[in-house]
């Protein structure tokens, strides 16, 4: 008797087990469906002709697909030099973000000296100040130095953020300080140290750091609107923005302007993405 | 006494005190990040406040005008529809991001098959460009010819809805818009959130006959408190701060029915004629907003340590 209801016991269990496997894969797919789907209805228009765009039931593979839309765009609007201009933000801003980031956080992080607390809260304090609380007087300022209408500005709007800081400080704290204190009896300077154990050492950090600042530069908007007005400085998305306000009704201009968009920090993402969870929970984002 | 102390620590080398040279070379450290934090952001954020409590257009001189500013918000129509739009929006999204955020966690967290693509595939929509993905957004909600608008009025509804077109919509579309794009981003801490639970609670509270539920509402929530603080600030500053979504989807409208602060305060600022000083009074607002969840959060967080 005992051993049928175990027996019972355990198969509805099993049954349990299945049925919410089920569930859970059932629910997974429609998430990554509702994620996907804009992305693929993006794919499949920019291959179409505008007034197949909204044909209904919609056709996901074009019957007639027409990748002249990935050819005129290029002729329509100067979009490479809106990538070239966004490549070269993005690139310098990142690495001088890094750079000077981990360089500060390493002090803060490891090393003693007058005026440390004061100076970290000093930070602290100003990530809670919203950008666009600010912006305003910071593009005065810009202006009054000829700064408009030059990358110049948006490097140094986007280069040196509180944000990196804090990041780094809160991934190097958890580096043994044992570490640090063995290579200085080995004679290695504090520099050597940042250089050849910290910085290596951080690579979940400086990842996730490489994803948020690349990303963000990549798909600044606001800043590139109010400080870049001459066409040839624009970045991508200014430049797609003006487009498709110019062109409203060329769907599949648009998308294939908005796929090639995207393809760049898909690929950051994709090539960096395995550090990202580690990166977000030892870097102290979670709060 | 002193003296002599502190003769024993020059250093021979350079003739400097040990702690002095420690703390140069600290600086050195600090002073790129440092240097460039100060002109480009603390100068900015004092002239801020110094420019709202004047008029200034950019082209004569700055005029002090006491709080004359403030007191024209009061009376300024505009700026009501953008304070409240914009607390709506917030009311709006972040319950929902939250919700969704940590149900995905939650799936995600369980041994699944291909979790690696599950977890990609929810976080893409927060990387990807706002502007290219504001245009399908557009086009997939098109009032008269979108595909979700085809498919309702396949299952028979009357009266399809006009989404970013329709007053009533308009800011509904948005948050639903920001809730699909950003929901990854905070999926993302939660399952950093979660990797720091303890799964043994878990096992025991299993043990003692507890089901699926009862173990996520009574062992694993209480364990992720810190997180969704966490969450539920970031996301609220977050969506104080919204303006693109808006710019891209509905321009503001229709009428003022999605203007929010920074939207007001870009439009004051660059649109028509320049009114830097009322632009930055405006920004004192938002400031005071995010400053007082900042405050919220910083008491929250001392209570949890």
């Amino acid at each position: 008797m005992a051993t049928t209801a175990v027996k019972e016991k355990t198969g509805s269990m099993k049954a349990q087990h299945i049925v919410s496997r089920v569930l859970i894969y059932a629910l997974l797919i429609i998430v990554a469906a509702l994620m996907l789907i804009p992305f693929l209805w993006m794919l499949s228009a920019s291959f179409k002709l505008n007034k197949d765009v909204f044909t209904f039931p919609i056709e996901w593979i074009p019957s007639n697909p027409r990748p002249q839309n990935y050819v005129d765009i290029w002729t329509k609007i100067p979009l490479l030099t809106f990538i070239k201009n966004t490549a070269f933000l993005t690139i310098v801003v990142t690495i001088l973000q890094v750079l000077t980031s981990s360089f500060a956080a390493y002090a803060f992080a490891k090393l003693n000296f007058k005026g440390k607390n004061v100076l970290f809260l000093g930070y602290i304090a100003t990530i809670a100040v919203p950008w666009q609380a600010y912006m305003v007087p910071q593009f005065m300022m810009m202006r009054s130095w000829h700064l408009n209408n030059t990358h110049l500005a948006i490097i140094c709007l986007q280069a040196f953020s509180a944000f990196g800081v804090f990041m780094m400080k809160q991934f190097y704290e958890g580096v043994p300080t044992e570490l640090c204190e063995a290579a200085r009896i080995d004679g290695l300077s504090e520099y050597g140290i940042y250089a050849r154990i910290m910085l290596p050492l951080s690579l979940p950090a400086v990842s996730t750091l490489v994803i948020f600042t690349f990303v963000n530069t990549w798909n600044d908007f606001l800043g590139p609107l109010i400080y870049l007005t001459k066409t040839e400085l624009k970045t991508i998305q200014i430049g797609l923005r003006m487009f498709i306000s110019q062109y409203s009704a060329e769907y599949g201009l648009i998308m294939a302007a908005s796929v090639i968009a995207l393809i760049p920090v898909l690929i950051v993402f994709l090539s960096l993405q395995k550090y990202f969870v580690q990166g977000v929970a030892s870097s102290g984002l979670k709060g | 006494m002193a003296e002599t102390t502190q003769a024993v620590q020059v250093n021979p080398k350079r003739g400097m005190k040990k702690s002095t040279r420690d703390s140069l070379i600290a600086y050195s450290f600090i002073a790129p990040n440092f240097i460039g934090f100060c002109v480009f952001t603390l100068v900015p954020m004092i002239f801020a406040i110094a420019l709202s409590f004047c008029n200034w257009d950019g082209v004569h001189p700055v005029e002090f005008t006491g709080i004359s500013n403030f007191v024209a918000l009061l009376s300024d129509k505009t700026f009501k529809a953008a304070f409240v739009n914009t607390l709506v929006y917030a009311v709006g999204t972040v319950p929902l991001t939250l919700v969704c955020s940590l149900g995905l966690a939650m799936l995600l967290n369980q041994k699944v098959k291909c979790r690696n693509f599950f977890r990609t595939v929810s976080f893409f929509p927060y990387v990807a460009s706002l502007v290219a993905v504001a245009a399908v957004w557009n086009m997939i909600f098109s009032p008269s010819m979108g595909p979700v608008n085809q498919i309702l009025a396949g299952l028979g509804v009357e009266n399809l809805p006009k989404w970013a077109a329709g007053k009533d919509t308009a800011m509904l579309t948005v948050i639903l818009f920001s809730v699909w794009k950003n929901m990854g981003y905070y999926m993302v801490i939660y399952l950093a959130g979660l990797q720091g639970t303890n799964p043994e609670l878990e096992e025991a509270a299993e043990l003692d006959g507890a089901n699926k539920w009862q173990i996520f509402w009574n062992v694993t929530l209480p364990q992720l408190k810190p997180t969704t603080f966490f969450v539920i600030i970031m996301l609220t500053i977050a969506s104080f701060k919204v303006y693109d979504q808006m710019y891209m989807i509905t321009q503001g409208g229709p009428g003022n029915a999605t203007m929010t602060l920074v939207y007001y305060i870009y439009n004051v600022a660059f649109v028509n004629t320049p009114k830097y000083g009322y632009a930055s009074a405006v920004s004192m607002v938002l400031f005071v907003l995010v400053l007082f969840v900042t405050i919220i959060q910083f008491k929250g967080s001392s209570n949890n340590d």
